[in-house]
């Protein structure tokens, strides 16, 4: 089963966690001055990735607090984690760094660090 | 005495089904995926609208993604106007549709109880027999007993976590060979002059003043008069090459088969309750499906515990298949939706067509889809079957909701 780091309690089984979807979604500032094509967007819309992306996380199983995560969605490897108010990660940083799922398996055996050792 | 060693002499190879072309320069259609949807597209745009200098391209080989992967699963019983328009429009093309390929599918209409577990999913199911019979579709409901007699392997005693209450039934639902119905299109559309292009990825898509006038591909430039995207789980890949955003999350959605086993379940089980649903293949394998890993995912592949749960279900559910043996799992990558319906028609581009959105259930609409899709492309305006399932819904708020009677997986 597939660890994930929470930045809280450190690495835990993945059944401990439930998924929240893409992060940095904030409450639209003035609600009233949306039409509806921003509220579809905001409602409805999200990204869909193929690689990094930056998603919310709960540890219901554990500390119980939200975090976010940049995983990539084609190796399902978690590449950081941080507090929900931190600022997010620069993603194009993890676009270079994350290879394709083939080459990531091959890789996985030496490379001990990355960025989720915690 | 034998003059040649036993076993070197190999078979001639089986006459292929399609012509596997290079591909030409310019098309007046390029469809963009070769899954089912892509080939029906193809094969009815060909057949039935007059359009046959078509490729469709596939950036794996033919019917490899979610057609090779679905639980192959084929009913009409949902609940709004809407979607018992186009699902039993093509619940009808598949009760023609190995006469009309001229090819075998194994369709078999052995009908699905979707299961009841409590007193809201039995309002929720009585309401759906309703609304169903109100719209032509068959569906009857069924109590607990109805059940056992239907299929007399499933588990109602009462003293279960999640008892059986009763049932939705579909008689006129069913299961067919996924690979047969994606071999069949092929084959057909091949004959009508369609190019099928395999090992061919679409990296861009060149739009001119608003018009769509070609695909850049990993095999060169194609000219196309039209495009149409029928790309499944990567379809927010592909209609972002576009500028086009989706409400689209893709996820990874598993499903398994057992060892072969004797015939023992002689219809289609789904429980939106337990996640799961169950048939066994004609070859005896059982075939069971589970509900989506919550995450997003473009792996192909999903978690360990997803399968546990599942199969915790199925054995509550059947007793009877706690002594077989899983044979094989595998993921494929499905786009869902915010309403659970798909979204189909034309985009703001010119020329650029959108089929999407299918999430869990696009086998069972393939010829309905395939065949409104076709429509809407030769007439550059959404079939009126298809007419609801506009990306624009979203922001009218003129959802179609059908949680209800896709929730299995979703």
């Amino acid at each position: 089963m597939q660890l994930i780091p929470c930045p809280n309690c450190g690495r835990r089984e993945e059944i401990e966690f439930h998924y929240g979807g893409q992060a940095h979604v904030p409450y639209p500032a003035e609600p009233a001055a949306l039409g509806d094509a921003e509220w579809a967007d905001y409602l409805f819309f999200r990204d869909n990735p193929k690689g990094p992306f930056a998603e919310r996380w709960y540890h219901s199983g554990g500390c119980r607090r939200w975090f976010n995560a940049v995983r990539d969605t084609r190796s399902y490897r978690f590449l950081a984690v941080y507090q929900p108010d931190a600022p997010r990660p620069d993603i194009a940083q993890f676009m270079a760094a994350a290879p394709p799922v083939a080459a990531d398996r091959a890789s996985a055996a030496s490379s001990a660090t990355n960025a989720v050792t915690r | 005495m034998l003059t040649t060693t036993p076993g070197s002499v190999i078979p001639d190879h089986p006459d292929f089904l399609w012509r596997n072309p290079d591909p030409k320069s310019s098309y007046d259609v390029v469809i963009v995926g070769g899954g089912g949807h892509g080939l029906a597209t193809a094969y009815y745009l060909a057949s039935r609208y007059g359009i046959t200098n078509i490729a469709v391209l596939e950036k794996g080989w033919l019917g490899g993604g979610n057609m090779a992967r679905n639980t192959t699963i084929i009913r009409s019983n949902y609940l709004w106007d809407e979607s018992s328009g186009i699902y039993e429009h093509s619940l009808k093309l598949w009760e023609g549709l190995e006469e009309d390929l001229g090819y075998p599918l194994l369709f078999s209409q052995r009908g699905v109880l979707n299961l009841a577990h409590s007193l809201q999913d039995v309002r929720d199911s009585k309401r759906r027999v309703n609304a169903n019979r109100l719209n032509g579709v068959d569906a009857e409901w069924v109590d607990a007993e109805g059940v056992k007699e239907l299929c007399p392997i499933v588990n109602i005693s009462p003293d279960v976590r999640y008892p059986v209450l009763g049932a939705t039934y579909q008689p006129r639902a069913g299961i067919a060979k996924h690979d047969y119905v994606a071999w069949g299109y092929a084959r057909a559309a091949s004959e009508l002059g369609v190019d099928l292009i395999q090992n061919c990825e679409v990296t861009g898509l060149t739009i001119e003043h608003g018009r769509v006038v070609g695909v850049e591909t990993s095999r060169g430039r194609i000219n196309a008069g039209k495009v149409a995207l029928a790309a499944a789980g990567h379809s927010s890949v592909v209609a972002a090459l576009a500028g086009i955003k989706l409400p689209l999350q893709s996820h990874p959605l598993q499903a398994l088969v057992s060892e072969l086993l004797e015939p023992v379940h002689p219809t289609v089980v789904m429980s939106n309750a337990v996640h799961v649903y169950v048939s066994q293949a004609h070859k005896g394998e059982l075939v069971m499906g589970a509900g989506v890993d919550t995450y997003n995912g473009y792996g192909q592949r999903g978690a360990f515990h997803i399968i546990e749960r599942q199969m915790s279900a199925a054995i509550e559910l059947f007793p009877v298949f706690a002594r077989a043996h899983l044979l094989r799992t595998w993921g494929g990558i499905v786009d869902v939706t915010p309403d659970a319906s798909p979204i189909v028609g034309v985009t703001d581009i010119q020329g650029l067509y959108l089929n999407c959105g299918w999430g869990t259930g696009g086998f069972k609409g393939t010829p309905g889809v395939g065949d409104t899709f076709a429509w809407t492309i030769a007439h550059d305006e959404p079939h009126p079957l298809i007419e609801a399932f506009s990306l624009d819904r979203f922001s009218t708020g003129a959802l179609v909701d059908e949680h209800g009677a896709a929730a299995v997986a979703h």
